[in-house]
């Protein structure tokens, strides 16, 4: 039970990976790290089960749109020791015509409604899930709402006059 | 535990009932489903619909300055409403590079864990109406009205409060507040013993709840619980003790952990976290005596909005008004996450910024959805009214669900 | 002198062990002391009702001391909080299975008219699905306000006909929600 220091933590995690996993940074101590599709199950597999790392909470998993990008949907994960009382984060970048990743539900239960609720609002597809479908919206919807270029508000409401709001 | 969807053709003689649970509940518990397929009494299976009250929060932030998110993170975990505001600026303090006075963290735990005790008592005095006990539940009302009082004095609103600014709070807590503060803690430890008294040693408190739903610290952590009900299982993790923010190092109080993760073990926790609460609120007064007494908030009056009487009689304040509340200041351009202990678990703020005025993304990790999830797949084999009492006791805020 | 207050006889004929008004005037009378509420709490108003019923602020002193949670049995529907566009078919059910006399009380801004959640996936006040008699504001109410809601529905059924169900303006309104 040490305290695990970042460089640690990167330096076990550049020895086993080297090359597929990139360090974005260490904002405000959290360590950042990128790395592609392929890799992500053998990495979250790895940093859950090693003895020395014991990643074995899974804080968040979520996801963000960058609509300039090459690869604009990014998929976050933000994982917790609890024995070393370490976290980090790491991202996984995806084309917007291909947007699926392998599901994280196998390694942790508690990733199920995580995953569901990122399909819901951007539409990433988890391959593997056991049951992906949509939980926070209207189960019809077809677009992905929380996409950049989705409007906020009701396109359809008659009642707004946009005179008195200025438009 | 299998975490697979529910509606298996495990009924080919059709001996099965269906039972919807919800979405209109009796008024207390929030607007979710559960469809529960019954064998008699007990549960062969079920599926949980939420999504009834979603309404777009992290959309909504990404086109609202700072100041006008902290009024939709009132509205996540509603029965402790300046938890949700004090984790959100505290958020951005980070975010911004902002040291906060110790008079400024030592005000915010008072508020925090009044709050904290405020949400506790919700469910525990609304764990024993679903037992039959009303009587708890109105006595103990009394003194959240005790608690709304103070939440008046110091920020106007009695409910979804609003409170406090980026840097500190937007005024000093005046003598009235403290004298009302004082007041509660005189007189509430005594009506929490009543309550206790009611429903502790109650043998059939007792009966129904004790090794109901009990829940393994693997599966807890597995699922990724957080809060009373995790610490119910037998795993101290307490962000407040763990990652310690807001001069929580300074204090001196216990993290209090159960043993088989029932639903007696949550109601205990709870309780105790609430006697823990009072503790560190006679220390936070008693550390408040030596501080100068009017500093509360920190001196950056590039974030801190200024008072309306410097803003209409001061040139430099008016600057600092418009600049603030045009968007005219720079913000880093980076991300950050930061956490606080909620009355149900670990409330996550993850806020990516770009440098403008709103947030480029602003994401919620709610612990009420986290906890939530495992609710269908824990129900399986369970008797109808003891999954009753195991909602109840994972104290699921329907804004806090669906965000 | 007690400063107890006794509700005002309506307008009649008395005189030696006899009263004598109109029907409408003594039903409005009992039905409006004893109303029913079907508590259709969502979000934060519903806490904010929690502190109505308590001892406090007391609705049970103006006869609303049986809540019922079946919309067969109760006469006022108080919407408490936001309502999603997901939950529009659900509240739209529980009211079409309330029996006449029945009453519709708009508690908190979100009820009202979306409050501040001006978003894709939230109804902007709900008197898009179903007709309502009375609209409280505030985010979230005082209990006080919710009182003072409470009075007026006392107020509308007391000086209601006795079967509004019958007036073709009633009609028209249901016919415009497209209820029968």
């Amino acid at each position: 039970m040490g305290k695990l220091t970042n460089e640690d933590l990167l330096k076990k995690v550049s020895e086993k990976y080297n090359d597929q996993v990139t360090l974005l940074g260490e904002p405000f101590g959290l360590l950042t790290l990128e790395t592609g599709r392929d890799q992500i199950i053998d990495i979250l597999t790895w940093l859950k089960k090693d003895p020395s790392l014991q990643f074995i909470y899974l804080t968040d998993l979520t996801a963000i749109h960058y609509p300039e990008l090459p690869k604009p949907i990014g998929v976050i994960y933000h994982l917790h020791s609890l024995v070393n009382n370490v976290r980090v984060r790491i991202k996984v970048f995806l084309e917007d015509a291909d947007v699926h990743i392998p599901t994280a539900s196998n390694i942790w239960n508690g990733a199920n409604w995580m995953e569901r609720e990122t399909y819901d609002l951007f539409g990433v597809i988890f391959d593997g899930h056991p049951d992906l479908r949509r939980i926070l919206n209207v189960d019809d919807m077809t677009a992905f709402p929380m996409r950049k270029e989705f409007p906020l508000e009701d396109p359809n409401r008659v009642d707004k006059k946009d005179y008195f709001f200025g438009r | 535990m299998q975490n697979h969807p529910v509606y298996t053709d495990n009924d080919p003689q059709n001996e099965l009932s269906t039972l919807n649970l919800g979405p209109t509940h009796p008024a207390t518990h929030g607007v979710f489903q559960n469809v529960l397929q019954l064998d008699g009494e007990r549960i062969v299976s079920g599926v949980s619909t939420i999504g009834y009250i979603h309404r777009a929060f992290e959309k909504i932030a990404e086109h609202r300055p700072f100041y006008q998110i902290t009024p939709l993170t009132d509205r996540l975990n509603y029965c402790s409403s300046p938890i949700n505001n004090m984790g959100w600026h505290m958020t951005v303090e980070k975010l911004l590079g902002i040291e906060t006075p110790k008079r400024v963290d030592y005000l915010r735990i008072i508020i925090m864990e009044l709050a904290r005790i405020s949400d506790h008592l919700i469910c525990n005095s609304v764990l024993a109406v679903d037992t039959g006990a009303a009587t708890g539940f109105f006595y103990v009302m009394e003194y959240r009205e005790a608690i709304y009082e103070i939440y008046e004095e110091i920020c106007g609103s009695r409910l979804t409060t609003n409170i406090g600014r980026i840097g500190g709070f937007e005024r000093n807590f005046n003598s009235i507040a403290f004298a009302k503060l004082r007041k509660f803690l005189k007189e509430y430890p005594v009506v929490l013993k009543e309550f206790e008294n009611l429903t502790k040693r109650n043998r059939i408190f007792i009966d129904r709840t004790k090794d109901v739903a009990a829940v393994t610290a693997e599966d807890a952590i597995n699922y990724s619980w957080s809060g009373p009900i995790l610490r119910a299982t037998g795993v101290d993790y307490d962000v407040r003790a763990m990652n310690p923010y807001c001069s929580y190092e300074d204090f001196d109080f216990e993290v209090p952990v159960g043993e088989n993760g029932d639903v007696y073990s949550r109601y205990l926790v709870r309780q105790e976290e609430m006697w823990q609460s009072l503790r560190l609120i006679e220390q936070a007064l008693v550390k408040l005596e030596k501080e100068p007494t009017d500093i509360f908030h920190a001196d950056v009056p590039d974030f801190y909005l200024p008072p309306k009487e410097d803003v209409y009689n001061n040139m430099e304040a008016l600057i600092y008004h418009f600049k603030i509340v045009m968007g005219e200041i720079p913000t880093p351009n980076t991300e950050v996450y930061h956490s606080v202990e909620g009355g149900n678990g670990e409330l996550g703020f993850y806020l990516v910024n770009d440098g403008g005025r709103s947030p480029y993304r602003l994401h919620f990790r709610r612990p009420s959805f986290i906890n939530y999830q495992m609710y269908a797949p824990m129900s399986r084999g369970m008797l109808l009214s003891d999954a009753i009492i195991n909602m109840s006791s994972l104290n699921v805020i329907a804004g806090e669900l669906d965000a | 002198m007690s400063d107890i207050q006794l509700v005002d006889a309506p307008a009649g004929v008395e005189g030696a062990g006899f009263f004598a008004t109109s029907i409408d005037k003594a039903i409005g009378i009992a039905r409006s002391y004893s109303l029913w509420p079907l508590p259709f709490a969502t979000s934060c108003c519903g806490i904010e009702f929690m502190a109505t019923m308590s001892p406090h602020y007391d609705l049970a002193r103006f006869g609303a001391e049986r809540l019922s949670f079946s919309p067969r049995q109760a006469d006022l529907l108080m919407v408490m909080g936001t309502i999603s566009k997901k939950m529009g078919p659900v509240l739209r059910q529980v009211y079409l299975q309330m029996a006449e006399p029945r009453w519709v009380m708009a508690v908190g801004a979100c009820a009202s008219s979306g409050g501040i959640f001006d978003t894709y996936s939230v109804l902007q006040g709900i008197d898009e699905v179903i007709p309502v008699d009375v609209y409280v504001p505030g985010c979230p109410p005082r209990p006080e306000a919710i009182i003072d809601g409470f009075i007026q529905i006392q107020k509308l059924v007391q000086s209601e006909t006795l079967r509004r169900r019958n007036e073709p303006q009633y009609q028209k309104l249901l016919a415009s929600y497209g209820i029968q």
